[in-house]
């Protein structure tokens, strides 16, 4: 197993830190999956936690300027790690006027990713921050947990409203309660409503965009049948939104909101290298 | 004005239905008084007011007068009801406390009377939030029976000078002293705290006094974390009346001055700390 990168360009340091953090924000530990073409980072958390999933996807190509690994055999070339993604930010930090920055799996005491970060430095001697991140190697018979999370048949896949109103509103309604209705039907109207003992908030986004999706056509065959004026609803943890919404540094110019009838929201950034994909599974009353 | 003042259908089965351009005003207002989960709120021709109360020893009351509203109805003499101010609070900034590029978040609030939810209606740039707040029923509010004649000393202030003393309270100290008297020091401020005590005075001839009517010395203490709220007030304000009466309560008036212009007042009342004192200060 071997894996070598070299970040040089500061724009791709700097925004694989954004991506870096986005993660760190919704996720205490990830799966770092590294292919010969992708990085991906995965959470996949089990329903007692919370059930949500994370399926972070960046081509290598974009951002690496050096990249070579080995699987762990040919069939398999592949390698998997679970690490805290904080560790990640934190070695990252430290490289925001780097000249480049090395990312090596390394075997010291235990199994590290090592970043190699060269500061900029006026005189001929280089200077270098390393740092040291152990991780956890995902033996090939556990890979199986990490697949690529179905695409749900939705109900109804619309643009989300502008991020920093709806950020504003779930900031605040997370104060009155623990959970959020979010609900759209294809009339391009959302509502986000929040219910509680004292109060009942509800904010109404209209006009909003639907995507095209080019993607399987069997997506979006359930919302055809439907009447464009009723409404699909699911009902989310608010404080795991609020994460979301607040955390995202990836700051595309649209996040697309998918939605299954009272079972799942499904949220899909995209931005021209980067994807990311966050399932909130529905909570019952 | 006849304009805004017609009656639509629907508004018609309301007992109060008051309009606001910006929401945030009433938000900044209510801020000042917010010290306590619950307000009692009492609407009249002349407006709203709402009171927070603590410990049957502190009373404070924000007023919004109906013409700060750009329309304000109400078809009964008095209505009145508790709500829960941190919540209202929230829903009239759902839109966010910062007014970003000149949006301001407009206002429609809605009551069918006795019983009913209060409604408010909330728009920013197209996007439309509703709230439904439930009511209780009003408690009886304190009645300090402070009235102007039996007002001993008096000051009127700039606000200014007083914040940083207040925000900077020492609060291990349990009471705030404070001392009004024709003689200097004038007026000052003391805290007893673990750390020593400490005196701030602020003599009559300071430019910051812009009127001092004391007559008699008085020094009299109360509970500084009953006090502390008030800072809120303060900070928002430009101009603090300070007024003390013949049995130590003290009232302190805040004038604030709104986004768009107008003057909006908060009151405070505190009654003092040690009863025996006051007897002794009464009979002097």
């Amino acid at each position: 197993m071997r894996f070598r990168g070299k970040l040089i360009d500061i724009g791709c340091i700097q925004h694989f830190t954004r991506v870096l953090i986005t993660i760190a924000k919704l996720a205490k530990m990830c799966t770092l999956r590294i292919t010969p073409n992708k990085l991906y980072f995965i959470l996949s958390e089990r329903v007692a936690n919370g059930g949500v999933s994370i399926w972070c996807e960046l081509m290598q190509g974009h951002f690496f300027n050096e990249y070579n690994m080995e699987g762990v055999n040919e069939e398999a070339n592949e390698i998997f790690l679970e690490l805290p993604p904080e560790n990640l930010v934190r070695a990252m930090k430290t490289a925001q006027s780097a000249k480049s920055v090395k990312i090596k799996l390394t075997k010291k005491h235990s199994p590290c990713l090592t970043f190699e970060v060269e500061q900029p430095s006026l005189s001929s001697h280089s200077r270098t921050v390393v740092h040291d991140i152990p991780v956890h190697i995902i033996p090939r018979r556990l890979w199986d947990e990490f697949d690529e999370p179905e695409m749900p048949d939705f109900d109804i896949s619309i643009y989300m409203p502008n991020a920093r109103v709806l950020r504003n509103v779930v900031d605040r309604m997370k104060n009155l309660s623990n959970f959020v209705s979010i609900s759209a039907n294809q009339n391009g109207a959302m509502r986000v409503k929040v219910e509680a003992d004292q109060v009942t908030v509800e904010t109404h986004f209209k006009d909003l965009e639907y995507p095209t999706w080019s993607g399987p056509s069997d997506i979006g065959q359930r919302s055809r049948n439907r009447d464009p004026a009723e409404f699909v609803e699911a009902r989310i943890d608010i404080r795991r939104l609020a994460q979301f919404l607040s955390g995202q540094q990836v700051n595309p110019s649209k996040i697309i909101c998918n939605i299954v009838d009272t079972r799942v929201v499904h949220f899909f950034l995209l931005h021209d290298d980067v994807s990311l994909q966050y399932f909130m599974p529905a909570i019952s009353l | 004005m006849s304009l805004s003042t017609q009656e639509s259908d629907e508004d018609s089965n309301y007992v109060l239905v008051a309009r606001l351009d910006n929401a945030r005003t009433m938000a900044n207002i209510l801020k000042a008084v917010h010290f306590k989960d619950t307000a009692i709120i009492f609407a009249s021709q002349n407006g709203l007011k709402v009171t927070v109360e603590d410990a049957k020893c502190v009373q404070a009351n924000a007023f919004l007068q109906a013409s700060l509203f750009q329309e304000f109805v109400i078809r009964e003499d008095q209505v009145t009801f508790k709500v829960n101010l941190t919540v209202l609070l929230d829903c009239l900034n759902i839109f966010g406390t910062s007014q970003v590029g000149g949006v301001m978040t407009a206002l429609k609030l809605c009551y069918t009377g006795y019983g009913n939810p209060i409604c408010l209606l909330l728009e920013e740039n197209g996007v439309l939030t509703d709230c439904s707040l439930t009511t209780q029923d009003p408690e009886e509010t304190l009645d300090f029976n402070f009235s102007s004649t039996n007002v001993i000393n008096k000051i009127i202030m700039k606000s200014e000078c007083l914040k940083e003393a207040f925000s900077e309270l020492d609060m291990t100290s349990e009471v705030l002293q404070i001392l009004m008297s024709p003689d200097k020091p004038h007026f000052r401020l003391s805290t007893f705290g673990s750390a020593g005590s400490s005196h701030s005075d602020f003599p009559k001839e300071s430019d910051m006094m812009e009127s001092f009517q004391c007559e008699k010395t008085q020094s009299n203490r109360y509970k500084i974390s009953l006090l502390k709220p008030s800072v809120k007030a303060l900070m928002l304000s430009s101009r603090i009346s300070l007024r003390m009466d013949r049995r130590g309560f003290l009232s302190m008036q805040y004038m604030i001055k709104t986004d768009d212009g107008q003057v909006c007042f908060v009151e405070y009342f505190c009654a003092p700390d040690e009863m025996e004192e006051i007897d002794e200060d009464a009979c002097s």
